[in-house]
């Protein structure tokens, strides 16, 4: 048995990296589905009430009721809807959160895929993100849902324009698309939440607005679209569609995480390298908390205020950082 | 606001401005909404820790006794007159041994009943009586028809000194007229001295 093991390495080691992979992408979806449990819970402590408290200690196993409950709902096909483009809707929206969770570089030891680009396929991925919603918008075929999708087209969009300009401030002081590569040298030279404060600005605001999260949730505005994009859907597919958002809140928090605020890196995980994870998590749920917390705070913007938000002022300032930043490494590299 | 101008012919700086104020409210609302943290929370965890009920609150209804410990209804109907949705009734009858005036039996349909207190206002011997236990629910409706037994409290409630016979002009056995509290003796009407 050993023998065989000892022959095939590359097949131990292929097989140790699916175990990872699998123990990652379970783990991200428990968290994924936990948060809803923390998001009532917050809510609950920012509006002075207490939230979910009933069903196991602290109200934990509230999520395991909702998951219980969604399992057994039906799941109903309306007459009217585009089949295919239905199911796969919201099969996208979970699938592709997912996959841009394999690129999250979790500790040194951990983190499913290792790309030297992956700033850009992350990238790209989130791109994808929107004909989910676009899919299930048109494919619901009813008028709130398609009004849900153009609003998610459009601002995902324009959203997604400055994302990716304010990100390249750190790959201009990294010096790399690899993820691992930009937390090492964080770990080195500072958390880049310093230098590149407006990038951070931008991309968390531009990152809120492509998951659509409150505020940034005109899509799936109640007051005025019924439920946006997923009016139409229920059961198990409308599940899809909620656990992967809350799967981008995930990721998002990983990856803002990871590009500003030195991923695993921390104070003792030099002399400790157990303390990699515990820093990772805990930096996470800040993030997680942060999001919950303007949910909590803040009111939905008008679409067109949103949209001149995004063009008009974010965009801007992501160049203007982008410009800077350019510039202090041009000045540094001359002067060095 | 004076000297208000819509966005688009502020100056840039002033657009400038309005972009960093517009920055600072939202932040200052995330901080404000934050600080609920430490807040005390509005509500409370209700079947484990239940709310102060004041003594006069209408939840209830009871059926009280003297302080002797004698039913003080007597079955006078006027809860049932006062009643607006007829939610009381009850069969008046007479104790034999003093001649009291008692319900044989009476009922009241929760079901209906508005917690209105005119039943209570109505009452002229505090019998009748709202409490503040307003835990009703029950699984059938047949369930809150509330008859006598259910009702009469071994208490006097909110009155612990009122006694009807003792201070009403009403003779029955061992109390004849005249023999109430503060009751001037019965005239004599065949006699024609003062």
């Amino acid at each position: 048995m050993l023998d065989w093991f000892n022959a095939h390495p590359h097949l131990v080691d292929s097989l140790i990296e699916s175990v990872k992979a699998i123990v990652v992408l379970l783990v991200t979806v428990v968290v994924a589905a936990w948060m809803i449990w923390l998001e009532r819970r917050l809510l609950g402590l920012w509006q002075d009430r207490y939230g979910p408290n009933r069903v196991g200690p602290f109200g934990l196993g509230q999520v395991i009721a909702d998951m219980i409950k969604i399992f057994f709902k039906e799941d109903w096909i309306p007459p009217f809807v585009d089949k295919l483009t239905f199911i796969v809707a919201p099969a996208i929206a979970m699938g592709l959160m997912l996959l841009m969770f394999a690129l999250v570089p979790v500790t040194p030891t951990w983190g499913v895929a290792h790309i030297n680009v992956g700033l850009l396929v992350f990238l790209a991925l989130a791109g994808l993100e929107v004909y989910a919603v676009m899919l299930g918008g048109w494919a619901s075929n009813s008028k709130y849902s398609l009004l849900g999708g153009l609003r998610v087209t459009a601002q995902t969009v324009s959203y997604e324009v400055f994302m990716g300009i304010s990100l390249m401030g750190i790959v201009m002081l990294a010096g790399s698309f690899d993820l691992r590569h930009i937390v090492e040298y964080q770990a080195a030279n500072g958390w880049n939440i310093i230098p590149q404060f407006f990038g951070f600005c931008a991309f968390v605001t531009a990152a809120i607005a492509v998951v659509h999260r409150t505020p940034f949730d005109l899509p799936e505005a109640e007051s005025e679209l019924a439920a946006g994009f997923h009016t139409e859907y229920s059961g198990m597919k409308f599940g899809m569609f909620f656990v992967g958002e809350y799967v981008g809140i995930v990721l998002v928090s990983a990856i803002t995480t990871v590009l500003f605020f030195g991923g695993w890196s921390g104070p003792g995980v030099e002399s400790h390298a157990w303390l990699a994870f515990p820093w990772f998590a805990f930096k996470c749920l800040c993030f997680m908390s942060g999001f919950i917390l303007l949910r909590a705070s803040l009111p939905r913007p008008r679409y067109d205020q949103m949209m001149a938000a995004g063009w008009k002022v974010c965009l801007p300032l992501s160049l203007i950082n982008l410009l800077g930043t350019a510039a202090v490494v041009v000045a540094g590299a001359h002067g060095a | 606001m004076p000297g208000y101008l819509p966005p688009e012919k502020r100056s840039p700086l002033q657009q400038l401005g309005d972009i960093l104020w517009g920055v600072y409210t939202q932040l200052r609302t995330i901080v404000m909404i934050f600080s609920h943290t430490f807040r005390k929370r509005d509500v409370i965890p209700y079947p484990e820790v239940k709310p102060y009920m004041p003594p006069r609150y209408r939840g209830r209804i009871v059926l009280t006794r003297d302080p002797d410990g004698d039913e003080r209804c007597v079955a006078c109907n006027l809860c049932a007159v006062a009643c607006p949705v007829g939610c009381i009734s009850l069969q008046k009858t007479e104790r034999p041994e003093d001649g009291r005036w008692y319900p044989e039996w009476f009922r009241i349909n929760f079901s209906r009943c508005i917690f209105c207190g005119l039943c209570e206002e109505a009452c002229p011997t505090t019998a009748i009586q709202l409490t503040p236990d307003y835990e009703l629910a029950e699984y059938k409706r047949q369930s809150l028809v509330y008859e006598k037994e259910d009702l009469l409290i071994s208490g006097t409630g909110k009155y612990p000194d009122y006694n009807f016979y003792r201070v009403a002009g009403m003779s029955i056995e061992g109390k004849p007229k005249g023999a109430a509290e503060k009751e001037s003796a019965p005239v004599d009407i065949k006699s024609l001295l003062p």
